[in-house]
């Protein structure tokens, strides 16, 4: 794996006995001894400490000063409302292309004096880009190097983080704060990407290991890898970019114009404005041809992507396909989800799935799998 | 005890060869969530693709390892596929075949040969 980058906890993974495997350019651990099943339930239980320093934080401070500025300018950007995001908070969003569909889904936070953004490893290199075309003069767009990633996820996230940095007790679901834990500045948001409370630690990458060998000896906390990272996002009904969505997927098909607000839609003060914005707005009004869906297999074989949806048992043509798929761990079964044509998308409709040639019957579900724990 | 290079173990048992997937295998696929079996009395040829089975995070084939018929399928593996993960080389085992050639197993891996592929 030579040519594979590394973050600043490869070293502490290989001593926790981790499997790593290459994804997005680095050598990631998929699961440490515990294993999938055991990390998956273990963190929905307790507390899990996952590296996500994989992933691209990116600073867009203002060349004038003026934040707002730079919240306008990522607005022409992303069809959500950046500008009413008020210090110290966070919200979820996407950068789209011209035809409306989703370059990456990202998490973006006002931290007073500048934007923080979290991009995902793989499509980090071409936002970093499409951001300083799109922000040309207002924002030089920075990728922070030398900052570390940290999520620490679960019901007893809290409990965990607060005896190093007490103040996160008082923070709620999505709030995003700098604190200070011996000297170190760490920058904590209340979020995640599990369906859990919990929170995403930047740390300097001098002090991250030290951080994580402080959070992994308390009795709470085990590491987690990629691999129970998937389940627990898919059982949350959280989508995977590359996967539930991409440039071929509208915000609206995949289910998540609720992160597109009222002041970027028709008739708010600053509606469209973004790429894509006539086709998006046309979906938030008119409906879309396909919706995303969770889907349960009625059997215990899990129906993973790709594998094609019909309508009935020997129907020819395909009325959808399933873009992520497994074993939910804490739902103790079989779980997927995907697209399939709005006349097939109502919960309940039952549909066939084709897995090694054989129609198995799956049942469409309401998303999530398991309901969220957040801290509002 | 014989082994493929497909990570399977081939352990005989009477005019019988218990097939089951090495520690090994189970490390390398993590937790089990799924196993499909062949039907008992049917006849297999080599690398046919007889099981089903899938972890975690993937889905993989396990191949016949060589020509018989499956005489016998282990159910508890199906109903717990964990058990496979527990207990790979005993109650985690797949199936009993009665090979055509018993001959056969003689071009297998030796225990000698199987670590010396592993490490």
């Amino acid at each position: 794996m030579s040519d594979l980058k590394t973050t600043s906890l490869n070293a502490l993974h290989l001593e926790l006995g981790a499997r790593m495997v290459p994804f997005a350019g680095y050598e990631m651990p998929v699961q440490y001894p515990m294993g999938v099943l055991g990390e998956h339930l273990h963190c929905r239980a307790s507390a899990g400490l996952f590296d996500v320093s994989h992933m691209g934080q990116v600073r867009l401070a203002a060349k004038s000063g003026d934040l707002s500025g730079v919240a306008l300018a990522l607005e022409t950007l992303v069809p959500v409302d950046v500008l009413g995001l008020a210090e110290g908070r966070q919200r979820y969003g996407f950068f789209t292309n011209k035809d409306g569909g989703i370059l990456d889904d990202l998490m973006i936070a006002n931290r007073g004096d500048h934007l923080l953004l979290v991009v995902n490893a793989g499509c980090k290199d071409a936002d970093l880009s499409h951001m300083q075309n799109g922000l040309s003069g207002v924002s030089d767009p920075e990728m922070i190097n030398g900052r570390s990633l940290l999520a620490l996820q679960g019901p007893k996230s809290e409990t965990a983080l607060a005896r190093l940095v007490p103040d996160v007790a008082g923070m709620r679901f999505m709030d995003v704060r700098t604190l200070d834990w011996q000297g170190v500045d760490l920058w904590i948001s209340r979020s995640g990407y599990t369906g859990e409370d919990g929170f995403e630690v930047s740390v300097p990458d001098t002090d991250a290991e030290t951080l994580a060998r402080e959070l992994l000896a308390m009795a709470e906390v085990a590491p987690i890898g990629l691999g129970a990272r998937d389940s627990l996002r898919l059982e949350a009904g959280l989508c995977l970019y590359g996967h539930d969505i991409d440039e071929t997927t509208s915000p609206i098909e995949a289910g998540l114009g609720w992160a597109i607000q009222k002041v970027r839609r028709t008739g708010g003060a600053r509606a469209g404005g973004y790429p894509g914005d006539a086709q998006i707005m046309g979906e938030i009004d008119e409906g879309t041809a396909r919706k995303r869906v969770g889907l349960l297999p009625e059997g215990r074989a899990p129906m993973r992507q790709g594998t094609p949806l019909f309508a009935d048992a020997t129907s020819p043509a395909a009325i959808g396909s399933i873009t992520s798929g497994g074993f939910g761990p804490s739902v103790e079964r079989p779980i997927s989800m995907g697209y399939v044509d709005r006349a097939h998308a109502e919960t309940g409709t039952k549909l066939f799935a084709e897995l090694r040639g054989k129609r198995l019957p799956v049942t469409v579900a309401a998303l999530p799998f398991t309901k969220a724990n957040f801290k509002h | 005890m014989k082994y493929t290079e497909e990570h399977e173990w081939l352990m005989p048992e009477g005019d019988l060869v218990v097939v089951g997937i090495t520690e090994h295998a189970t490390t390398q696929l993590g937790d089990l969530v799924f196993v499909e079996l062949p039907e008992a009395g049917s006849t297999v040829s080599k690398d046919d693709e007889i099981v089903v089975i899938e972890s975690v995070k993937a889905a993989s084939d396990i191949l016949a390892p060589l020509d018989g018929e499956i005489v016998e399928v282990n159910d508890a593996i199906v109903a717990d596929p964990t058990l496979v993960n527990a207990d790979p080389m005993g109650d985690g085992w797949f199936f009993k075949m009665k090979l055509d050639n018993p001959s056969d197993m003689d071009d297998l891996l030796d225990e000698d040969d199987y670590k010396a592929l592993i490490d």
